[in-house]
């Protein structure tokens, strides 16, 4: 992974765009945990001032929203998205859906540029490169709906699991929530991201690096766009009568460490397994599922050498769509003629059976 | 002096030395603390909220499990269940038969359509039960009472508002036993979110005309009435709740222990747990189970006697009409023929 730094150094003038999903059902912070991520309101806070719409199922509403970060002098182009209404109604099946629905649209918009000869070299890119799925801090283990959404989603995007609203737990009963968890995570297995490394290839520090944040899995976050005052000092927290919470404070919360290794340790790695890993799975389940599979396998290897090639590729492309346009309608032809054969054979049974028929009356 | 048909049953007649009836209040307690009493709470909400914590909290001892998934192994519940403990306390004399109903699996799962229907069930089995029991010829002279005095709803502190869920279920819930919502883990709200949760939260069931216990009551006096508003403000109360003391001020109180700060469960001023506690325990115990029998059961009870009495009519009795019309009596037309 040496070679991120190279990327960074090179990358710094552009800026990085990176794209992350949040997931959780409504209450387990998401909204304030990205505000503080952004330190500004970025999301509206739930508005339920109004008593009538309490039971109204809404469903689930996917909304992505562009924030420019800076980053130590490194401009970060983020793309949130945010997921309301997941968990919320009485059967939420349908929410699996529609967020695997999205991250698939995002894949099919880059499968189709990739195959376009003239590329747009402005498109703008919306994978989602981490999904971070907020837990109830029940305190327990995972339940069923953790366990369906960390399963249908890690195939087709980082997941990374966070327990929301940490501050109910005390450090023993957050402890052994977390390890119950990664216990789930195991037994199920369910791929999450969980900052993968080399013990032969990657140099010690990363190493270290990878195994520690592997062992705060999954982070406990504590979120607050609000700020107090802790024995003199502004710090942004929460205010209870027996003490406050300090959001920074790496005792007190993950935040501040799953917020460097999300936008600028590990932003790199994301992306890359995102493109390289899960993207490509997509791409080949995707391909080996059309029938003229052979047609877009040319169309993307000769789009690497568009400049000389784009008149021949077009006349080609011309071409295959004629023969395709030929196959089909000799298949239709066939299928006519089938038909026909079909038909007229049973036009002949039906004669015969109205011969015998007629015999055997006369013969009555 | 004057229209006296009203106030004659209320005239108090002047006695001329003492007789000693007053003693009956001594006569009665001396007989309902030899038969003990009987309290039944039903505890509903999704897993993790704290509701055998807090249960065990309320009634100071270890008296049900809690009955979250702590092993991988462990399938997670497809279905509610409802599961009954049954533990007898006893304080000062006093014995209690305390029946704790709990129900893990609801609310837990991805679709949670109708599960709330064994809860209901269950409510009514007991109702039905104790209907029977009644009108056995050979009854009892005390008949056991399973019925659910009191029903904690737990509700998840988003600090948003209501889900779809809880509203259906607490509509359903509160016609059939007396509900007593609750805020669970509150210690994760600060004060202001869960006074806006609170407000919040008593609009939504206001707009959903959803009964809560207490009920208003005509012969409530002034001050049982003022003492129920107060309780009607509270709800839903605020709790948090523990097994585990903790040392405040050289004092070994129930509480939890954060990296933050010490949180006293008996605190008022860090949340509403011994309003909770007082109230079921300490003002409205008795009123719970009266009303209980009085409203809910009644209730229960009425409807059944009005199905039993319609479906035991037979197919509307033709009127033995017209006694004295020869044809009738004498021919028997297939088409007369009905009924008797």
């Amino acid at each position: 992974m040496a070679h991120r730094l190279g990327g960074r150094r090179k990358n710094v003038k552009k800026g990085f765009q990176f794209t992350f999903m949040v997931v959780g059902t409504s209450g387990t912070g998401r909204t304030t945990f990205v505000n503080t991520l952004c330190d500004s309101n970025v999301l509206p806070n739930k508005i339920c001032d109004n008593p009538e719409d309490a039971h109204i199922e809404e469903g689930i509403n996917i909304k992505p929203i562009s924030v420019d970060l800076d980053e130590d002098g490194v401009r970060i182009s983020l793309t949130i998205v945010d997921t309301p209404g997941f968990g919320d109604n009485i059967d939420n099946e349908r929410c699996f859906h529609e967020i695997v629905a999205y991250l698939e649209r995002q894949y099919d918009d880059i499968l189709a540029e990739e195959s376009r000869i003239k590329r747009n070299a402005r498109f703008r890119d919306n994978r989602v490169h981490a999904l971070l799925y907020f837990i109830s801090p029940t305190g327990h283990a995972l339940r069923e709906i953790d366990i369906e959404l960390m399963r249908r989603l890690s195939p087709r995007v980082n997941v990374i699991p966070v327990v929301g609203r940490a501050d109910s737990l005390t450090p023993q009963e957050l402890k052994d929530f977390k390890r119950r968890i990664m216990e789930d995570i195991e037994h199920y297995s369910i791929p999450i991201y969980n900052f993968p490394y080399d013990v032969e290839e990657d140099d010690e520090d990363t190493v270290e690096e990878n195994s520690e944040l592997r062992a705060l899995l999954p982070f406990a976050i504590i979120g607050s766009d609000e700020e107090i005052n802790v024995n003199g000092r502004i710090v942004r927290g929460r205010q209870y009568p027996w003490g406050a919470v300090e959001v920074d404070n790496p005792k007190h919360s993950d935040f501040g460490r799953l917020r460097s290794a999300l936008l600028s340790s590990h932003l790199q790695d994301l992306k890359e397994i995102t493109h390289d890993f899960l993207y490509e799975n997509y791409r080949t389940e995707k391909l080996s599922r059309t029938v003229s599979g052979g047609d877009q396998e040319d169309a993307s290897l000769n789009a690497e050498d568009m400049a000389s090639q784009s008149v021949r590729l077009k006349e080609e492309q011309l071409k295959k769509e004629e023969e395709k346009l030929r196959e089909i309608e000799l298949k239709v032809q066939r299928e006519i003629q089938e038909k026909r054969a079909e038909l007229s054979s049973k036009e002949e049974a039906l004669r015969s059976l109205e011969a015998r028929l007629a015999q055997a009356q006369l013969a009555d | 002096m004057t229209n006296s048909e009203n106030t004659a049953e209320n005239k108090q007649t002047i006695l001329n030395a003492y007789v000693g009836f007053d003693t009956i209040t001594q006569q009665i307690e001396k007989k309902s603390l030899k038969r003990g009493f009987q309290f039944n709470v039903m505890v509903v909400g999704q897993t993790g909220l704290g509701k055998s914590t807090l249960v065990n909290t309320i009634f100071a001892s270890h008296l049900i499990e809690s009955k979250g998934r702590l092993n991988a192994d462990e399938p997670p519940r497809q279905t509610t269940e409802i599961e009954a403990v049954s533990h007898l306390i006893e304080e000062n004399g006093v014995r209690l038969r305390l029946n704790i109903v709990d129900t893990p699996g609801y609310g837990d799962q991805v679709n949670n359509e109708n599960c709330w229907e064994p809860i209901i069930k269950y409510i009514k089995d007991q109702h039905s039960a104790y209907l029977r029991k009644e009108l056995t010829a050979q009854r009892e002279r005390y008949i056991q009472d399973s019925r659910i005095h009191c029903c904690l709803f737990f509700i998840t502190p988003s600090g948003h508002s209501l889900k779809p869920i809880d509203i259906v279920v607490l509509k359903k819930l509160s016609e059939v036993v007396n509900i007593v919502p609750v805020i669970a883990k509150s210690d994760s709200l600060t004060l202001e979110e869960r006074e806006a949760f609170r407000q919040r939260i008593k609009a939504e069931l206001a707009f959903h005309n959803i009964n809560l216990y207490p009920y208003e009551s005509h012969e409530d006096e002034e001050q049982e009435q003022a003492l129920n508003e107060s309780i009607r403000e509270l709800i839903p109360f605020a709790i948090v709740g523990s097994e585990r003391n903790v040392v405040i001020d050289g004092k070994a109180v129930r509480g939890r222990k954060t990296r933050w700060g010490v949180i006293n469960v008996e605190d008022e001023t860090h949340c509403e747990f011994v309003h909770l506690r007082n109230f079921l325990t300490r003002t409205h115990l008795q009123d719970l189970i009266e009303t209980t029998a009085h409203i809910h059961y009644e209730a229960f009870r009425t409807k059944q006697l009005l199905a039993i009495k319609g479906s035991a009519q037979p197919s509307s009795p033709t009127p033995m009409s017209s006694p004295a019309t020869p044809s009738t009596n004498a021919g028997v037309s297939p088409a007369a023929g009905s009924a008797r």
